[in-house]
């Protein structure tokens, strides 16, 4: 059996643990030299901060493991990239490019 | 089709396969004898829609191939079908639909399926699924299918409606067999529902019904009125008031259902301000391949009687692309006449429908009368709106020959055009 039919919108949170389902494909675009991401009819352009958020997304990190991960790269306060990458994360969930 | 929309956050650009491909200049296929013109700006396309036969058991009046539909023995060979898909991928080409007629009715689905997702490209299928059995689409899965979309015609509980306007009986049970089946599997399920006058008062029934059947996306289709649709434009259309109410309804449950399922909408052009930019623009973004490999602008595109169009049995679709007569006369906005030439919505819907424009005009150069500044346009709206009130005639079934319903015997073969 696959996944049960989500009845209920998923709310991304600190403790969400997300993912992209293999039917999501993130892949780099040799052609036209960028990221892109193809999903059923649509297409999703990327920008670098949101590559690097989805590769971090392999259904075992949470949300705050990235955030804190990425402070630690940028050096760039703890609470304002979870706070951008939720956000970020929400929208992809909604368009059901993201589970968690 | 939905332009691109900026989210929240601002990391995540979205568009559909008619995204713009930003300014990236196409410079495939440097193995062409005819190597593309280096001032060329043409952008690489994104979507393929490869019509694999026109073959269908379906019947569907609004269908969207041509009236004069492609005989099988006519149709690409499974290795033209699968060089396509290379050369479609070494294009630029990110998603191939796949698509008809019906496109299981070919028995080498599997094999086009499996070099496309071997090519790199994201594979959806297209399909009225009646002729599917879950073995096959358990192995469409294993060849790499991406994704399907499965249309519908009304919900399960009107079942008889459904199957009355498909033109097939037991249809609409045996779509709910198979879209079961594509959950199961674990696969993306899209419900694809033309809407009309025969159903629009289901569209709330329907998006309910997608839910309940698991697909991730539900696209509300209002019919667009060319090929077998425009000759039953009288059965089909909508009323204004049904259509504004289906429309207030469709934002109504994108809020309610955020989250659960992605509502996209197409609104029929009779009812707009605006024409839509046909295929996000002529030679722009889409390619369309036919049965027998003719290789076309937009799937409509045969209807405009002077364009010549190239196949892939003759040459690398890279070089139809860039060259192609077909797809260089109505590129971009320098063919335009007034009133498009000097609108700034010039870049938002180059004009409309080319197809439209000739059909209506008799030059595919004009403005599609459907635009609110075209000087034809409001005696063509008013067509819209006095036909929905008058009572709906039988339906032209979509069938070989069905266009033109004469015994044989009747025919007069003396005209080079009969
Ligand atoms: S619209 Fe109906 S008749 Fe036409 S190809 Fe699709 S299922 Fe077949
Ligand atoms: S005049 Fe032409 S470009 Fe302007 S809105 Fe109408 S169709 Fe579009």
């Amino acid at each position: 059996m696959g996944e049960p039919t989500p009845r209920q919108r998923t709310v991304i949170v600190s403790d969400s643990k997300p993912v992209m389902p293999p039917y999501i494909k993130m892949r780099y675009d040799a052609g036209r030299n960028r990221w892109i991401i193809l999903a059923p009819e649509r297409l999703f352009d990327p920008d670098p901060i949101a590559v690097e958020v989805l590769k971090l997304c392999d259904g075992a990190r949470t949300v705050g493991d990235i955030a804190a991960h990425l402070s630690n790269e940028y050096n760039a306060p703890v609470q304002d990239i979870e706070v951008d990458i939720i956000a970020m994360l929400q929208d992809l969930s909604d368009k059901g490019v993201v589970k968690a | 089709m939905n332009e691109i929309a900026p989210s929240p956050g601002g990391h995540v650009k979205e568009g559909t396969i008619t995204m713009d491909a930003g300014e990236m200049r196409c410079d495939a296929n440097p193995s062409s004898p005819t190597a593309p013109d280096p001032s060329c700006v043409v952008r690489a396309p994104i979507g393929l829609l490869a019509e694999l036969t026109h073959r269908c058991p379906l019947q569907c009046p609004y269908c969207s191939n041509p009236l004069e539909l492609e005989k099988v023995n006519v149709e690409l060979s499974t290795e033209d079908w699968q060089k396509v898909m290379r050369q479609a991928a070494q294009l630029g080409i990110l998603q191939v639909h796949l698509s008809g007629g019906e496109p299981t009715a070919r028995r080498d689905l599997e094999e086009i399926v499996k070099t496309a997702a071997e090519s790199g490209l994201y594979t959806n299928l297209i399909t009225a699924a009646v002729l599917l059995k879950r073995e096959r689409l358990e192995k469409l899965k294993e060849c790499g299918l991406d994704h399907v979309q499965i249309s519908i015609q009304d919900v399960d509980t009107q079942a008889e409606n459904a199957d009355r306007i498909a033109g097939y009986k037991g249809g609409s049970a045996k779509k709910k067999e198979v879209a079961g089946w594509v959950r199961e599997l674990g696969m993306p399920l899209t419900i694809n529902a033309p809407i009309h006058r025969h159903n629009i008062h289901s569209v709330e029934a329907i998006i309910n019904y997608a839910v309940e059947l698991g697909a991730g996306r539900v696209e509300i289709a209002h019919v667009q009125y060319y090929a077998w649709a425009l000759k039953n434009r009288s059965s089909l259309m909508p009323t204004r008031d049904a259509f504004m109410a289906a429309a207030r309804l469709v934002e109504r449950k994108r809020e309610e259902l955020k989250g659960i399922i992605v509502i996209d909408a197409v609104v029929p052009d009779y009812y707009a301000k605006y024409p839509k930019p046909c295929m996000g623009g002529w030679g722009k973004g889409i390619i369309n391949i036919t049965p027998s490999g003719r290789v076309l602008p937009c799937h409509a595109a045969e209807s405009i009687t002077h364009l010549e169009f190239d196949n892939v049995r003759d040459k690398p679709l890279a070089d139809i692309w860039l060259n192609g007569d077909a797809f260089q006369k109505y590129r971009g906005t320098s063919w335009m006449k007034e009133p498009c030439r000097t609108c700034p919505r010039r870049e938002i819907d180059y004009g409309g429908c080319r197809c439209q424009a000739f059909a209506l005009t008799g030059d595919a150069a004009n403005t599609d009368p459907a635009c609110s500044l075209s000087p034809l346009h409001e005696e063509w709206a008013k067509v819209a709106d006095v036909e929905s009130h008058q009572s709906p005639p039988a339906f032209v079934y979509r069938r070989p020959g069905g266009a033109t319903p004469k015994p044989a015997a009747e025919k007069t073969p003396v005209s080079s055009d009969a």
